[in-house]
């Protein structure tokens, strides 16, 4: 198993917002969580990737083989597309950014500031980003927002690509990527709200 | 993480990245003095040595939100969160970042805005060597302050609040160097206890930082 879950419980702030979830991904599997707005999607993911710790409940994967895409693009405006992409390789190590630049088709617009693209360009830069992380996990929190069609197509493209090499992926979103080997999991029955156990105020607000 | 320097050097070098704007405040300030003092070159020069530590600790502090507040709106502080890189790495080049950006400027413009102020001859290279022993201090003491308000929307002020109260130290031995150069004493001991202060900060405010990021973030 690439990666594991077993029975953790997720907190935003002071609220419990998850519990009991438990599923596990393997190497070459993609997993779409699906779930009403709201409903703790990207709580879990900021857990997997390990920017809030569980509540409790174990995540176990290799370390450092989560590569984490959020809402936020992640990018700086005054860089060019290059800039900001030869940055994060440099980050995590990767040889070079041509792979990446070709996978979401970025070469004519390489020299251009990241401060200049339209959306759904820096949308395809941000996902780009992932390829030069080199890390087996993805974790993508609603990866195609501002995508057109054919750039959801190259963005899946890129995922089978991933899945292809033994990777995995965990992809929150709402719409159809259009991975016939993707497992689906629907978070709804794991909503779980109330205040955290260890919040010191629990007991006064009850 | 030569990287993560390089970029931001760039940034801040880059329109909108605000390099310079510390220095034009400090030279502003210090234009200023002698307007609210008086030009009587007698009093400029006596208390030259603390205003220009003060103007310089002022002007730091101008630019501390900006450590963390861009990297966290825009979502790359997130992204750094989860890379190969510690926190611990990651505040510490931030606060080298800001000093070179910052500081060093400072401590270079500084004998200058001494001439303004008549700065007495002595105490030039106290002054100098007490600003580069005491400015990565400042920047230190300033990131982990600026750890501790990241996501607050305007922490500015806050953050001023925070940090200033932890300038003290620096500032006293600081200014206390120059002031003793001016006088014709020997600024060696509070220029020991300056850089004292300054290797203490940037050896263990990196790791308060992290954890104060990490509580930040989750």
């Amino acid at each position: 198993m690439a990666l594991s879950v077993t029975d953790i419980a997720c907190a935003r702030g002071p609220a419990q917002v998850l519990a009991g979830v438990t599923f596990s991904v393997a190497a070459g599997e993609a997993l779409i969580l699906r779930g009403p707005n709201g409903a703790g999607k990207t709580t879990l993911l900021r857990t997997l990737a390990g920017l809030t710790p569980p509540l409790s409940g174990t995540i176990e994967h290799a370390d450092g083989a989560i590569a984490y895409a959020a809402h936020a693009d992640g990018l700086k405006t005054q860089l060019s597309v290059a800039e900001n992409l030869t940055f994060w390789a440099g980050v995590f190590g990767a040889p070079s950014i041509t792979a990446a630049l070709d996978a979401f088709d970025l070469h004519d617009l390489a020299s251009r500031r990241a401060g200049e693209l339209s959306a759904g360009q820096k949308r395809r830069l941000s996902l780009a980003r992932l390829l030069v992380t080199g890390r087996p996990i993805w974790c993508l929190d609603e990866p195609t927002v501002s995508l057109d069609a054919g750039n959801t197509a190259r963005f899946a493209a890129a995922v089978e690509a991933h899945l292809a090499t033994g990777g995995s992926a965990i992809i929150a979103t709402h719409i159809d990527l259009g991975l016939p080997t993707a497992r689906t999991l629907d978070i709804t029955p794991f909503i779980s709200r109330r205040l955290r156990q260890d919040d010191p105020f629990a007991d006064a607000l009850t | 993480m030569m990287g993560l320097l390089k970029r931001d050097l760039a940034l801040a070098i880059r329109a909108g990245g605000g390099f310079g704007l510390s220095l034009a405040f400090f030279l502003i300030f210090t234009a200023l003095v002698p307007f609210g003092i008086g030009p009587e070159t007698g009093r400029l020069s006596e208390i030259a040595a603390g205003l220009l530590w003060l103007g310089a600790l002022l002007a730091c502090l101008l630019s501390l939100d900006r450590i963390f507040q861009l990297d966290w709106e825009d979502g790359s502080l997130d992204l750094l969160a989860t890379s190969p890189l510690p926190l611990e790495a990651l505040a510490a080049i931030k606060a080298l970042a800001h000093w070179l950006t910052t500081g060093l400027p400072l401590v270079v413009a500084a004998p200058i805005l001494g001439l303004i102020l008549n700065l007495p001859g002595p105490a030039f290279v106290p002054l100098v060597l007490s600003l580069l022993a005491g400015t990565p201090a400042l920047s230190a003491i300033g990131t982990f302050g600026a750890a501790l308000t990241v996501g607050i929307k305007r922490g500015g002020l806050l953050l001023s609040l925070l940090v200033l109260p932890l300038y003290v130290p620096t500032l006293l031995f600081g200014a206390m160097a120059a002031t003793r150069g001016a006088q014709g004493l020997d600024p060696t001991p509070t220029l020991a206890l300056t850089l004292g202060i300054t290797l203490g900060c940037v050896a263990l405010l990196p790791f308060a930082a992290a954890g104060a990021l990490r509580i930040n973030l989750r």
